[in-house]
């Protein structure tokens, strides 16, 4: 077996208007395939890609946020969200969505991915993880 | 690319895959099957059903592995490993059904 590694992908940009929230999703998606050890965090504006209810039929593009919560199925279930960008925006944890695994190791239970952090606790993880993309 | 079916000519890409996904019925799916040398069979059919309810919820076609795991949970243990979705898609089950289901090749499918 090779060597595992802790990857980190840092969002930091609104979902739309930009083209990094989507790139940075199908990163994770197609580098979920190499078995790594895959957390995802979102700051600053990068809160809002993960938000519930987002509609994009205004700006003519594809709304894909229902993404996010293929994540679980892919293993990725690590994903750290900044509570001061969550604050700064006047967002809860209640305003993003319900991002879940199932744990097969104990008979599929259904366990939330999203940690909310504080940004101390996020430049730790950063700190400790082998290689950081940031987005 | 086009395929032709019941007299309208269905754009695909140059692998196949149709450029317009809401173009999809029962019989393009039938067209392509028979594009790719495939006689679908009812377990054909709830494995390209499968991707399309996927698909519908999450916006993307699942990697191999992932079909694999989310079929085993759905449909059974004894369909939810790679030799079983080979043997009905010789050539990649993400890569074939999605293309008999009208979805988009599978995001990180080479």
């Amino acid at each position: 077996m090779p060597e595992t590694k802790k990857f980190l992908y840092v969002n930091r940009k609104a979902p739309y208007g930009t083209i990094y929230a989507l790139e940075a999703l199908e990163v994770v998606l197609i580098g979920a395939a190499f078995e790594q050890d895959v957390s995802l965090a979102f700051l600053d504006d990068g809160v809002y890609q993960i938000t519930k209810g987002q509609d994009t039929k205004g700006i003519g593009m594809k709304n894909f946020s229902p993404t996010y919560k293929a994540l679980g199925d892919y293993d990725v279930n690590k994903i750290y969200v900044e509570q001061e960008s969550l604050d700064a925006r006047g967002l809860t944890l209640d305003d993003l969505l319900p991002l879940t695994w199932e744990d097969e190791d104990d008979d599929w239970a259904e366990k939330d991915s999203i940690k909310v952090i504080s940004a101390a606790e996020m430049a730790k993880i950063m700190e400790q993880s082998d290689v950081v993309f940031s987005f | 690319m086009a395929l032709e079916v019941g007299g309208k000519n269905i754009e695909t890409d140059e692998e196949g895959y149709l450029e317009n996904r809401d173009e999809w019925d029962i019989d393009i799916a039938k067209a392509i099957a028979v594009a790719e040398n495939l006689e679908m069979s009812d377990s054909h059919w709830e494995v390209v059903n499968f991707l399309r309810e996927y698909y519908e919820e999450y916006q993307i076609a699942p990697a191999v592995r992932v079909l694999t795991k989310a079929i085993g949970k759905k449909l059974g243990k004894d369909k939810g490993n790679s030799k079983y979705l080979y043997e009905l898609f010789p050539y990649g089950p993400a890569k074939q059904a999605c293309k008999i289901a009208g979805l988009p090749k599978p995001t990180g499918c080479v």
